[in-house]
């Protein structure tokens, strides 16, 4: 009787401890961000609600105001959305293994999924009906990527003053074909070099 | 083929270094060098990747760039297995960048995000990066997506008319992305 009460308590006092080890281990880091990569559909700014409820509602890993600043120095880096703020959060919790690990648990999902795609789509791309459903889907697409071109435009402060930059942007891109990398390194050397010298 | 995955690293190392504003402004970046550059894949085959890439889990960024590593190495004409391999590599690519410089930044930079020149830099940069959006869209217009009027004026007009439909079904009734997809896949099931 006792030896089965001593065992439980062993047993109850091993849980807790690799509970409170496992909340930031590398493996429930991998889990965290793979779920956050599996379960937004269409990328980037769809991904912060769930990123908020799992990284600061359900983790305590970082605070909401932490989350903000974060958030804030992501959107001003270059790559993608998603991925800084898994490495800024890894990084924090478990430094470089941490990063590797929630980039990983980020991107592994899409990753496997596309694959799987591509390789059946590859397969049927000559298929009559799989070419008529996707001559249907492709304006959609323009138009999907047209519409937020206004949001953008608020959000990024366009006035009459500066409405030049994305005019200019646009036309040497769509007219001229120049890379868009040459246009950003542009861009930020030009803002850089107006504030430096120009404004004051 | 060795040249080809060094290409396509070389590619998406830039992709991720420069491509502020995220997955759409990124698709640009991947037009303009995918595309217009190496022609890896014709502007059919990319609206396609996009239409996929918006209607599956994750980021865009990650989606299309696993998938344009994958068709460009089999539009070369190399076996899948080949493929996957440069799927990996424009996906490590991608990343690369933005895993160096988070690094540094948590390290190093954090207490310079309010500095001025930072704020500077990315006034030039965020009105840039909508006329990035807006270069991706209309590149996007073109015959292969919307067919030309003078040779299928029948599937012209219905392309305008399925693009007139997302645009404000996205726009006014804030319709979900995939939903969209969906309806203008059965359209064109129905009416090509």
């Amino acid at each position: 009787m006792t030896d089965i009460k001593t065992n439980t308590d062993k047993v109850n006092a091993l849980s807790k401890e690799s509970n409170s080890a496992s909340s930031n281990s590398l493996w429930t880091l991998f889990l965290t961000f793979s779920h956050i990569g599996l379960f937004t559909i269409g990328g980037g700014y769809a991904m912060i609600p769930l990123i908020q409820r799992k990284v600061v509602e359900e983790k305590k890993w970082v605070s909401d105001e932490e989350l903000v600043d974060l958030m804030a120095v992501a959107q001003s880096c270059p790559g993608i959305f998603a991925v800084n703020i898994s490495i800024f959060i890894g990084y924090k919790l478990r430094k470089t293994p941490g990063a590797i690990i929630s980039t990983l648990g980020t991107c592994l999902p899409s990753f496997l999924i596309i694959l799987a795609i591509a390789l059946f789509f590859q397969q049927y791309r000559e298929n009559i009906y799989v070419e008529k459903i996707f001559r249907g889907i492709r304006p959609a697409v323009v138009a999907l990527i047209a519409a937020p071109v206004f949001r953008m435009a608020k959000t990024a402060k366009i006035t009459r003053y500066n409405m030049w930059i994305p005019v200019m942007a646009a036309l040497a891109i769509w007219l001229l074909g120049v890379s868009p990398i040459y246009v950003i390194l542009l861009a930020g050397l030009g803002g850089f070099a107006y504030g430096q010298y120009v404004k004051d | 083929m060795l040249i080809l995955y060094a290409r396509l690293f070389w590619t998406f190392f830039q992709i991720g270094l420069f491509g502020f504003g995220g997955g759409y402004a990124m698709l640009s970046m991947i037009q303009g060098e995918v595309i217009n550059r190496y022609h890896w894949l014709t502007m059919g085959q990319f609206t396609d990747i996009v239409a996929i890439s918006q209607s599956t889990p994750g980021p865009i960024g990650i989606n299309s760039a696993t998938y344009v590593g994958y068709i460009s190495l089999v539009n070369a004409g190399h076996e899948h297995y080949w493929g996957f391999l440069g799927s990996f590599i424009a996906t490590f690519a991608v990343v690369l960048p933005s895993f160096i410089l988070m690094i540094l930044i948590s390290k190093f930079l954090m207490k310079f995000k309010n500095h001025p020149a930072v704020e500077e830099t990315m006034q030039g940069l965020r009105p840039a990066v909508v006329g990035l959006l807006a270069a991706a869209a209309l590149l996007l217009m073109n015959s292969e997506n919307f067919s030309s009027p003078g040779v299928y004026p029948w599937q012209f007009w219905i392309s305008i008319g399925l693009f007139f439909f997302a645009f404000i079904a996205q726009k006014i009734y804030k319709m979900s992305p995939i939903l969209i997809l969906v309806l203008c896949g059965i359209a064109g099931l129905l009416l090509f």
